[in-house]
């Protein structure tokens, strides 16, 4: 009992030391020299909140308000009552920005993506179906020709990792930020 | 389609892990050189002599337990003293506040006993000293904690001498739990996910990558940050998905490989691997087909196409449903997606592989001995249904080894729905509740399914905690609903490792006697069958009744509650 009681203090102590500050300060120095853009925190990864402006692509609907330092999820049920309001909220709001700009734009041709919140909050990418709905409109009202965009939407299109990972994306921040170049 | 291909291939990455990890690990636990030998044997025997541990000295079942939960109880203790006294912290630039008692009650049993149910937000709670010098070593050390109680139990099942008292050494098999195995793939893993976009630094975001890799790894799941791996700088893109879900399942199910090495037969390995891989891919392809469809409420506001809600883009339908079903296969419990938020088949999918009591793969070492408990147990049916005295690769299977085995496996759920029971039956359970209707009650059972199995995942609705402020100024826990937590925790983790144990010490001391005609296989797919069934009725039978009320309703209905 009391040998057990000092090996385990002697190895709570060593086992912090070791495990909880040489390996993460270590890790932090290797990363930091290796990858220090992506180490740092690329905002590039990160949604910024466009506020409805119709200049810029509107990333997907967010329950924290674009806030990177308090997350949570919507928890909005699958059969929650209050999660149908929300969803007929989304649609319309999605139908009045971007249906002017895009005539025989139904609820039904909406993309899933434009009206179901993320898991993060801050979600930057948006499907190819929803970037070129909203293309005629940041068109239109930027005075730009539709192919200008088309083109800069399939360069700020994020593949799949390796080609096979994961699912293709139109990253919202660095399109609206090539926009505004 | 392209989401199907995915799939396929993570799982034959890491089948094809498995006899090399999984050799690897034999290799390590019986003392053998392997490459890292060269560089890690110093820095173990140097450990040695500074803990003053007899490394020849092996350890009946009672000692090994000894050591074990003294071990255990004094990390509480620690870990508990470091989260209290979080004003005192170096990098803690936020200059957080230490979280409330009872809270921190939770959080410690939390990650004591691997399972990081988490009732707080860490990057609004937690200070970077908390995160690393805290929870993360417990992410270590409770991961290797349960290896090695997987390896004593090996031992036992595979020891052919007579006479022989011991297990094995806690504190050798510890370290090089540690040091041999978790250490060098979180080194290697954090560089990957560092790449991939996971952060890692001390001033804006934190310590991130380091700890991410190792809570994957140790099937531990408590997120840096509150939407855990769905948040960009825990996961960021495709290939980090693919990399952290391939460490939460690679040890799980490599240690089905050890085992066969260590007994001297790869088929009994790999018949346990089979059973543990059908009770996946199950789980994998229902929640697949579920979330490729709208929920209800979707449904009826119009919206169409799969259901993206509390999902990210870059994940897609596919790389959630894997995540979903890997994380509550194994007692990882890190989510990449909102479980609430799932269709309602979809949740119940979770919630079906929390019942089979975190045995299909399950957490590091905690999967592979509550499977072998349930191996015990099919054999000893298989055994009365053809008339002979049960037998486990000779060794045979009496009344005190089968009382034990069973104690072992009802702690769990018996906690589950005794703690369950009195957080609906009672007022205390309600202000933690967030849905109404049988959403409600899906959240109160999944909360207490998730603790009391060491997953940690959660339908987030569900809360222990009020927080008003970040840092924790003016915050206030829910005492019934943090306690109970934390006892069905401590109860369901300690309680099942000393039944093993004890399970262990008997079998050590059994006579082998050489396999005759009449002697049930047990590796073959036969048995794989009787295995599953054995863990499907367990776990459906136990679990019928109380997940109908919920995910089972809401699946059944299009009605909105």
């Amino acid at each position: 009992m009391k040998k057990n009681l000092i090996t385990s203090a002697t190895a709570v102590l060593v086992l912090t030391v070791l495990l909880g500050v040489a390996y993460p300060l270590v890790m932090t120095g290797i990363a930091q020299v290796a990858f220090p853009t992506r180490a740092s925190g690329d905002t590039r990864l990160i949604a910024k909140d466009t506020k409805g402006n119709p200049r810029y692509f509107a990333p997907r609907p967010s329950q924290t308000g674009y806030n990177p330092n308090a997350t949570f999820f919507s928890n909005r049920g699958p059969n929650q009552a209050s999660a149908e309001f929300f969803y007929r909220d989304q649609l319309r709001d999605y139908l009045k920005l971007n249906g002017p700009y895009t005539p025989g734009l139904t609820a039904a041709r909406v993309p899933n993506d434009a009206v179901e919140t993320s898991g993060s909050g801050v979600d930057p990418h948006i499907s190819t179906a929803n970037a070129l709905i909203q293309a005629n409109r940041v068109a239109a009202v930027r005075k730009l020709p539709l192919a200008r965009v088309k083109t800069l939407i399939g360069e700020n299109t994020d593949g799949r990792s390796l080609g096979v990972l994961g699912e293709p994306g139109v990253n919202t921040t660095t399109l609206n930020q090539a926009l505004d170049r | 389609m392209q989401g199907w291909f995915q799939i396929i291939l993570f799982c034959l990455v890491f089948t094809a892990c498995v006899p090399f990890l999984g050799g690897y690990m034999a290799r390590v636990f019986t003392g053998e050189r392997v490459f890292l030998s060269p560089v890690i044997g110093p820095l173990e025997r140097l450990l040695y002599r500074v803990l003053r541990v007899d490394t020849n000295a092996s350890q009946g079942w009672k000692s090994y337990a000894g050591s074990l939960l003294i071990f255990s109880g004094v990390f509480w203790l620690f870990l508990y003293l470091v989260l209290r006294t979080q004003t005192l912290h170096p990098f803690n630039h936020q200059d957080f506040h230490s979280a409330p008692w009872d809270v921190t009650f939770n959080t410690v049993s939390s990650f004591i006993t691997n399972t990081n149910w988490q009732y707080y937000g860490g990057e609004t709670t937690m200070s970077f000293f908390s995160q690393m010098a805290g929870l993360a070593v417990q992410n270590f050390v409770s991961a290797a904690v349960g290896i090695v109680v997987a390896i004593a139990l090996i031992r036992a099942i595979a020891n052919r001498r007579q006479g022989a008292t011991g297990l094995g050494n806690f504190w050798q098999d510890l370290t090089r739990a540690l040091f041999y195995i978790l250490l060098p793939i979180s080194i290697a893993g954090t560089v990957v996910l560092v790449s991939q976009g996971v952060v890692q630094d001390l001033g804006n975001w934190g310590p991130v990558a380091s700890q991410e890799i190792i809570k994957e790894l140790g099937t531990n799941g408590g997120g840096f940050f509150n939407v855990n791996s769905a948040f960009p700088f825990e996961n960021g893109s495709g290939l980090s998905n693919f990399v952290e879900m391939l460490a939460i399942i690679v040890i799980p199910a490599s240690l089905t490989y050890t085992y066969g090495r260590m007994v001297g037969s790869r088929r009994q390995g790999w018949t346990i691997f089979g059973a543990m891989f059908a009770l996946f891919a199950v789980s994998v392809v229902v929640v697949y087909l579920a979330e490729m469809h709208g929920t209800a409420a979707q449904h009826a506001a119009g919206v169409t196409g799969a259901n993206l809600e509390g999902k990210e883009v870059r994940f897609g339908t596919a790389g959630s449903a894997l995540w979903s079903a890997v994380t509550t296969v194994t007692s990882c419990g890190a989510v990449n997606a909102a479980f609430e938020s799932l269709t309602a088949v979809g949740g119940l999918v979770p919630m079906a592989n929390l019942a089979y009591g975190e045995s299909v793969f399950g957490g590091v070492g905690t999967g592979l001995y509550t499977m072998l408990l349930y191996v015990l147990l099919a054999v000893f049916i298989g055994g009365l249904m053809v008339g002979r005295t049960p037998e486990y690769l000779g060794k045979k299977i009496e009344a005190r080894e089968i009382k034990l085995v069973v104690l072992g496996l009802l702690v769990t759920p018996l906690t589950v729905l005794i703690a369950a029971a009195l957080a609906t039956g009672t007022k205390y359970g309600a202000p933690s509740v967030f849905a109404s209707g049988p959403q409600g009650f899906s959240e109160s059972l999944y909360a207490y399914l998730s603790q009391a199995n060491n997953n940690g995942s959660a339908f987030a609705g569900y809360t222990g905690f009020y927080q008003p402020n970040p840092g924790n100024l003016g915050s206030h826990g829910i005492t019934f609903a943090t306690l109970l937590g934390g006892l069905s925790m401590m109860l369901a983790r300690f309680t099942p490792i000393v039944f093993t144990l004890a399970v262990a010490g008997a079998l050590l001391k059994k006579r082998v006697s050489p396999a005759g005609l009449g002697t049930m296989r047990t590796d073959t797919p036969t048995f794989g069958g009787l295995l599953i069934g054995t863990v499907v009725l367990i776990g459906a039978l136990t679990f019928f009744p109380a997940i109908l009320l919920g995910p089972a309703v809401q699946g059944l209905t299009s009605h909105l509650f």
